[in-house]
C-alpha cells in the first residue's frame, strides 16, 4: 500500500505573513497518472508547486505546515536541485533553454556525459572531457521519445517556439529516475496540432509509469488527457475526482465558485444601459509582454461600467494599455465616432480618455513627488490646467486647493498634500492614481486592476468611488480586474478575455459555469446574452 | 538573399577589424618605415603581449565581459618579480619562482575580484576597470610603505634612506632576468611559418581521418596552409623576414610554445564539463542556475584562471627583449587597457572571443601602435599627434565595442518581440 501514491501532499498550509495562500490542501498522485491541477490566478497552484520544489521563496518566508510524502516516505525538499535529484522535474512555462547551445547541449545541460583522464582525477570532475557522441545518442533517444525529428545538433535559437517546449520535455525525460513531472501551462504557446502532439507525448510518458501534474486552464485538454482533476480556489481544495465523473461545465463552475456574497452592495441600475456605443474596438492587436491581444472586438456603451475579466496573461490588461497608447498596438479604435490614433498617449488623453494603470508604482505614480504634484501632473502637461500667467507657471494655490478637495473626497490618508506618494500605503496610492485620472476631467475612464494589493477598506472606497463617478457624472468606465466577484458587484456587463480575444460578454448574474467556460476560451450556451 | 545577409552580418561583426586593417596598411605606407623594421617590431610586440591578451578569453566566454582587472594579475606577478630580485635569484629559476609566487597570489586576488564582480552582475566590464584603478592605490601603499619596512627586502631594491621600493629596477646584468625565457632558444621566423603550415596540414588530415571534421573543413585547412606557405615562398616577402635585407626575424621558441600552449589550454578547457559551465553561465545565468550549475562559483573560477594567466603573461612581458627594466609603479598600468583594446580589434566582443581573434587583434593593434608616431609626423609634421592617437585608439575601440554590444542587445530584444503587423496579417 505504501507505494500506491508516488506523491502525497497532506494538509499543506502556507502563510505569507498573516495571509494564508494555501489552506489545508492535499494532493495525491499515483504513478503513471496524469493529474490536472485547475484554478484561477491566485488560487494557490503556483504556491503548491513552489512547496513541492522547495523553492527559496517558501523557505525564506517561514516554510509551510503539513507533510510531503514521496515514494511512500516523508521527505523534506530543500531546493529545486534537491527535487531534481529525487526525481521531480518541471517543464517550465517560460523556456529554460540556452539559445546559443545545440539541442543536445541543452538536453544534457549540467548532466553531461564525460570521460575522466589523469588530471581530472586529481583536480575534479569539472575537468573531464565531454563525450559528445554519447551525449548526442542520449539526446536522440529522448527526442525520439517525444516524437521530434529535429536534428540533435541544431542550435535552439533557430527553432520555432513550439519545438522548444518539446526539447524541455525531452530534457526532463532524459533524466534517469524521473518519477514525477510537472507541466506548467505547456500548451500556452503551441499551435493546435502541436498541442495535440504534446498531449499524446504526455500520455506516452505516463504510460511508462511517470506521474504527471498538468497545470492548465484549457478544459478540453483536461478532458482529453487527464485521469483525475484537482481544483483549487482561494488557496483551498475545492474538490478532487476522477475525470470520468466530471464534465467541463462542472469543472468551470467549481473553478469560479461564488465565494459568499458580493464585495460591496451597490444599488443596481433600474433599466439596462442603452446600446449606444461610445467606443468601438475592432481587430485590436496589442504587443504588451505577457498580456498580448490578438484581435479584440469590443463595443463600450455610453454611460455603462463594463468589466473585463479573464485569467492572468490572457490579454485583458493589454486592452486599456493598447488603447491608451502605452504599448505598441494595431487595429481600429473609435471614440465618439472619431478614430483614435494608436500609440499616441497625448492625443488620446486630450480626447477625454483617462486611465488608472495596473502598474501603480511603475507608471502610475512619481513616487518621490508630492501627492498634489502627482494629482495634477497629467492635467498640467496635457491640458495646460493649473497654470497661471503668460509664463505658464504652476498655480500652486489652485493645485493645493484641488488636491485638498480630492484628498477629502477620496479619503486619502496622508499628513499633507505635500507628502511624497512613495510613503503612502498601497490603497492610498491607488486613490491618488484615481484622483490624477479625475483631474483630467475624463469622459471615459479605464481602470486596470484597481484593487490589486490593497486592503479591504480601501477596496470598498475605490469601488464605491467608481460607481459614484459613473452614476453622478455619467462617466463611462471600463474596469479590468482579475477578481470576478468584484466585477460582478459593480459592472453592468462583463467581457471575458482568453488567449488575446474576447470570448464572451456576460451579464453579471450569468452562471459560474458560463464564466468558467469563457475563461478557458469556450463560449457557453447561455453566453452572448449581454 | 541569405548569402547577402551572411556577408552583412559578417561585416557588422568585424567592422572594427576591417577598419584597423585598412588603417594599418595606410599607416605602414605613409610612415615610410622600413618594412623589415616594422615586421621585427611587430614580432617583438606579439612575443610580449599575446599571452596577456589570450588570458582575457575565458571570462568573456563566462559572460563577464572584458576583464580589465587583469591589471591586478600583473600586480601579483610584479610582487613575485620583486621578491625574486630581492632574493637575488637569477635567470630561468628566478622567472619560474616568480611564476610560482604568482599562482597563489593571483588565485587569491582573482577570488576576491570574482566575489566582487558577482555582486555587480551586468556591469563587470566597468567594475573590473575601476577595480584595477583601486588596486593600483593598494599596490602603491604596499610597495611604498609595507615592502622594506614590514616585509624585509634586500637593500639594493629599496630607496636609499627610506622605506619603499625603488622607482625602477634593472632586470639586466647581474639580476639576470632579462630575456630569461626568450633567449632559451630561437628559430628563424620563416622556418616557424613552414613548420606551422605543416602542423596545420597534418592536424587537418589526422582530424579528417578520425572523422572529427568534414571534407570541406579538411580542404579549407589544407588550402590555408598552402596559401600561407606559398606567400612566404615569394622571394620578395621572404626577403623581408629572412635577413636578406636588414635583420633576420627570429621567434623565441619557448615563449611561443607557451603562447600556443595557452591557446590549446583555452580551447581544451572548453571541451570539459567546466568549459560547458562557462558557456552556459555566459549565455544565460537563469537557465544555468535552474539546471543546478553554481553560477557564482563558475564565474569566480573563470576570473581566477584569467588573473593567474595574466600574471604569467606579465612575467613574459617583463623579461622580453627590449624591456630590460621594471617600472615598479607603472608597469601594470596600461595592461588591461591595451589587452582589452587588442582583443576587441581582433573582432571579439563583450560576450564572444576566440584564440584567433586575440592573436589577430594583438597583431593589428600593435601594428598601428608602432607606425602611428611616424605616420603622424609624415602626415601632420608633428609626432606628438601620434602619441595622442594611440590613447584615442585604445579608448575609442573599447567605447565602440561597448556601444555595439548595447546596440546589438537592443536589436535582439526587438527581434524577440512579436511582429504585430505580421501576426495580425496571418490571422
Amino acid at each position: 500500500m505504501a507505494d500506491e501514491y508516488i506523491l502525497e501532499m497532506n494538509h499543506i498550509t502556507k502563510m505569507y505573513g498573516s495571509n494564508a495562500v494555501l489552506k489545508d490542501v492535499s494532493l495525491k498522485i499515483r504513478p503513471g497518472e496524469i493529474h490536472a491541477l485547475l484554478g484561477e490566478n491566485g488560487a494557490g497552484k503556483s504556491t503548491l508547486m513552489n512547496v513541492l520544489f522547495g523553492m527559496p521563496v517558501i523557505h525564506t518566508t517561514g516554510g509551510f505546515e503539513g507533510e510531503v510524502l514521496f515514494n511512500g516516505s516523508p521527505v523534506s525538499i530543500s531546493s529545486p536541485i534537491d527535487a531534481m535529484d529525487k526525481g521531480i522535474g518541471m517543464v517550465h512555462q517560460e523556456f529554460m533553454l540556452i539559445p546559443g547551445f545545440s539541442v543536445t547541449d541543452n538536453i544534457k545541460l549540467n548532466r553531461e556525459i564525460a570521460r575522466p583522464w589523469p588530471i581530472s582525477k586529481i583536480l575534479g570532475r569539472d575537468l573531464e572531457f565531454l563525450d559528445r557522441e554519447a551525449m548526442a545518442r542520449d539526446a536522440r533517444n529522448a527526442l525520439d521519445d517525444v516524437g521530434m525529428n529535429i536534428e540533435e545538433y541544431t542550435l535552439v535559437s533557430g527553432l520555432p517556439v513550439g519545438h522548444m517546449q518539446f526539447i524541455e520535455i525531452a530534457r526532463e525525460i532524459d533524466k534517469t529516475g524521473m518519477k514525477l513531472l510537472v507541466f506548467d501551462e505547456p500548451t500556452a504557446v503551441l499551435t493546435e496540432s502541436e498541442a495535440q502532439q504534446l498531449l499524446e507525448v504526455m500520455k506516452s510518458i505516463a504510460a511508462k509509469g511517470i506521474a504527471i501534474i498538468f497545470i492548465t486552464h484549457r478544459l478540453d485538454e483536461v478532458m482529453n488527457a487527464a485521469d483525475s482533476v484537482t481544483i483549487l480556489r482561494d488557496g483551498q481544495l475545492v474538490s478532487t475526482f476522477p475525470k470520468k465523473e466530471t464534465s467541463p461545465a462542472q469543472l468551470a463552475a467549481q473553478m469560479i465558485g461564488r465565494s459568499s456574497e458580493s464585495v460591496i452592495q451597490i444599488q443596481k441600475r433600474d433599466t439596462e444601459v442603452e446600446d449606444r456605443p461610445v467606443m468601438r474596438i475592432r481587430k485590436l492587436w496589442v504587443n504588451m509582454p505577457g498580456e498580448v491581444d490578438k484581435g479584440i472586438d469590443l463595443d463600450v456603451r455610453e454611460g455603462e461600467i463594463l468589466g473585463i475579466g479573464g485569467l492572468a496573461g490572457q490579454g485583458k490588461i493589454g486592452i486599456p494599455n493598447g488603447v491608451m497608447g502605452l504599448y505598441e498596438a494595431i487595429g481600429e479604435v473609435e471614440f465618439e465616432g472619431k478614430k483614435l490614433p494608436l500609440g499616441d498617449a497625448g492625443t488620446v488623453l486630450k480626447a477625454g480618455l483617462a486611465m488608472v494603470s495596473e502598474d501603480r508604482r511603475g507608471i502610475g505614480l512619481l513616487l518621490d513627488q508630492s501627492i498634489e504634484n502627482n494629482i495634477v501632473f497629467t492635467a498640467m502637461q496635457v491640458n495646460g490646467d493649473f497654470m497661471k500667467g503668460f509664463l505658464h507657471q504652476k498655480d500652486t494655490r489652485k493645485i493645493r486647493k484641488y488636491a485638498e478637495e480630492m484628498i477629502r473626497e477620496l479619503d486619502i490618508r496622508c499628513t499633507s498634500p505635500a507628502q511624497p506618494t512613495g510613503t503612502l500605503s498601497g490603497g492610498n496610492q491607488q486613490k491618488v492614481c484615481v484622483a490624477r485620472a479625475l483631474a483630467m476631467n475624463p469622459k471615459f475612464l479605464f481602470v486596470s486592476e484597481p484593487t490589486r494589493g490593497i486592503d479591504i477598506g480601501a477596496k470598498h472606497l475605490v469601488l464605491e468611488t467608481l460607481v459614484r463617478l459613473n452614476r453622478e457624472k455619467g462617466m463611462t468606465i471600463v474596469m479590468v480586474s482579475s477578481e470576478l466577484q468584484e466585477l460582478r458587484s459593480i459592472c453592468d456587463r462583463i467581457a471575458i478575455v482568453a488567449e488575446g480575444k474576447v470570448v464572451d460578454i456576460l451579464k453579471t448574474d450569468a452562471s459560474d459555469t458560463a464564466f468558467g467556460l469563457a475563461m478557458s476560451g469556450v463560449r457557453s450556451e447561455e453566453g452572448g446574452c449581454a | 538573399m541569405g548569402e547577402q545577409n551572411k556577408i552583412k552580418a559578417h561585416l557588422e561583426k568585424y567592422v572594427v577589424t576591417y577598419l584597423f586593417i585598412a588603417l594599418s596598411i595606410l599607416f605602414i605606407v605613409t610612415s615610410g618605415l622600413d618594412i623589415n623594421y616594422v615586421a621585427s617590431q611587430l614580432l617583438l610586440r606579439l612575443n610580449r603581449n599575446a599571452f596577456i591578451v589570450l588570458a582575457l578569453i575565458i571570462p568573456i566566454i563566462a559572460g563577464m565581459g572584458i576583464n580589465f582587472a587583469i591589471t591586478i594579475g600583473a600586480m601579483a606577478a610584479q610582487i613575485g618579480l620583486l621578491l625574486v630580485i630581492s632574493w637575488g635569484i637569477t635567470g630561468l629559476p628566478g622567472i619560474l619562482l616568480a611564476g610560482l609566487i604568482t599562482l597563489p597570489l593571483g588565485s587569491f586576488f582573482g577570488f576576491l575580484i570574482g566575489k566582487l564582480l558577482n555582486k555587480m552582475k551586468g556591469q563587470e566590464t566597468i567594475g573590473s576597470l575601476i577595480l584595477g584603478y583601486f588596486a593600483n592605490g593598494a599596490y602603491q601603499l604596499l610597495f611604498l610603505f609595507i615592502f622594506g619596512s614590514v616585509i624585509p627586502l634586500n637593500s639594493n631594491v629599496t630607496i636609499v634612506g627610506a622605506s619603499g621600493v625603488q622607482n625602477t629596477l634593472n632586470l639586466t646584468g647581474s639580476v639576470g632576468l632579462y630575456t630569461a625565457v626568450d633567449s632559451i632558444a630561437h628559430i628563424p621566423f620563416l622556418l616557424a611559418v613552414y613548420l606551422g603550415c605543416g602542423v596545420l596540414a597534418a592536424a587537418s588530415v589526422i582530424q579528417f581521418v578520425r572523422k572529427a571534421i568534414t571534407a570541406k573543413r579538411l580542404a579549407v585547412g589544407l588550402i590555408i596552409a598552402a596559401v600561407i606557405a606559398g606567400i612566404f615562398s615569394i622571394p620578395s616577402i621572404a626577403a623581408v623576414v629572412n635577413g636578406t635585407h636588414g635583420r633576420e626575424l627570429k621567434l623565441p621558441l619557448v615563449t611561443w610554445l607557451l603562447i600556443l600552449g595557452l591557446c590549446l589550454f583555452n580551447s581544451t578547457i572548453m571541451r570539459t564539463r567546466l568549459g560547458q559551465k562557462f558557456r552556459a553561465v555566459g549565455q544565460n545565468q537563469t537557465v544555468a542556475n535552474a539546471s543546478g550549475i553554481d553560477v557564482d562559483r563558475t564565474r569566480i573560477i573563470a576570473i581566477m584562471i584569467s588573473t593567474v594567466l595574466a600574471g604569467w603573461g606579465q612575467i613574459l612581458f617583463m623579461q622580453s627583449e627590449g624591456i630590460g627594466t621594471f617600472q615598479t609603479y607603472a608597469a601594470h598600468e596600461q595592461v588591461g587597457l591595451y589587452a582589452g583594446a587588442a582583443i576587441l580589434v581582433g573582432g571579439a566582443s563583450i560576450d564572444r572571443a576566440t584564440n584567433l581573434q586575440a592573436l589577430v587583434g594583438t597583431f593589428l593593434f600593435h601594428s598601428l601602435f608602432i607606425t602611428a608616431q611616424s605616420a603622424a609626423s609624415a602626415m601632420f609634421g608633428n609626432s606628438a599627434v601620434g602619441e595622442y592617437f594611440r590613447a584615442f585608439l585604445s579608448y575609442g575601440v573599447i567605447a565602440v565595442a561597448l556601444i555595439m554590444y548595447a546596440w546589438r542587445g537592443a536589436k535582439q530584444k526587438k527581434a524577440s518581440q512579436i511582429n504585430l503587423a505580421e501576426e495580425a496579417a496571418k490571422a
